[in-house]
């Protein structure tokens, strides 16, 4: 059984003209998602990585930003992280972390009905603040925690 | 073959609905080696996540590298009751997607 025809054909069905495409070597998956913003993710520090996906790296520190991650991770490749807010109207939760080698980790876009609320998981090379960045109403408010990783996550 | 590549569960109380979802994936940053050839492994990390409500959009996630493998997701929204639908579909760097369907308790 050819196992790689199967999962083509498999993504093809599922995703049309765009997997044969891709399937072709036509197209390689970074044209193809053109609103991910491959220059965030790319970026080497935080003010860089802003600029390139928020378009402003202006923040200022809001105490209505909580950032919940453990005081000490013992695993950097699994760090637990929710960001609870309650700025009205928030659009868009992101979250950095300075000392990886991309800052930027993951970027959560909400909807008028999502509340003010994410959880995920990250890796961390080492210790460093987990800087959340609420956007709402233009206006980019920021919040920080400080995690100490006793054994870092991102390979190596 | 019919392995799972995603758990939900989502459930109501008082108009208010939580999610939490489990992908999985490997999410390879590209930078880790294979300890016995000394090559680095190919980068495979999913790039963004959709999340509908009812056919309508709800949350996109954008997601790096810097997430952790099977990536964990959890959030809230309003306006929701119980039986209604909430599809969520992800897709990676290297074209792979998946949309699972679930319904709210």
């Amino acid at each position: 059984m050819n196992h790689q025809r199967r999962t083509l054909l498999k993504a093809s069905m599922a995703t049309g003209t765009i997997a044969v495409a891709l399937g072709a070597g036509l197209l390689t998956p970074q044209a193809v998602l053109a609103a991910w913003p491959k220059a965030a993710f790319d970026a080497k520090d935080v003010d860089e990585a802003l600029s390139a996906l928020l378009g402003s790296k202006q923040s200022s520190t809001s105490s209505d930003i909580q950032v919940e991650a453990p005081d000490i991770a013992e695993n950097g490749a699994v760090v637990s992280i929710t960001v609870k807010t309650s700025i009205p109207n928030a659009e868009q939760i992101s979250i950095l972390v300075p000392e990886n080698v991309s800052p930027l980790c993951a970027s959560y876009i909400l909807s008028a009905n999502t509340e003010g609320f994410v959880t995920g998981r990250i890796k961390m090379r080492k210790t460093s603040d987990v800087i959340a960045i609420v956007k709402a109403g233009g206006k980019l408010h920021k919040a920080k925690k400080s995690v100490k990783v006793t054994l870092g996550g991102c390979g190596g | 073959m019919a392995k799972k590549k995603m758990k939900i569960r989502a459930w109501t109380s008082d108009n208010r609905a939580t999610v939490k979802a489990i992908i999985f994936h490997p999410m390879e940053t590209g930078l880790r080696k294979d300890k016995a050839s000394g090559k680095a492994i190919p980068a495979k990390y999913i790039t963004e996540v959709n999340c509908k409500h009812n056919g309508k959009p709800l949350l996109t996630c954008l997601w790096g590298p810097g997430v952790s493998k099977n990536p964990f997701l959890s959030f809230r929204f309003k306006n929701a009751k119980a039986g209604d639908k909430l599809e969520i579909t992800w897709i990676d760097n290297q074209g792979n997607t998946d949309t699972t369907v679930s319904k709210i308790s």
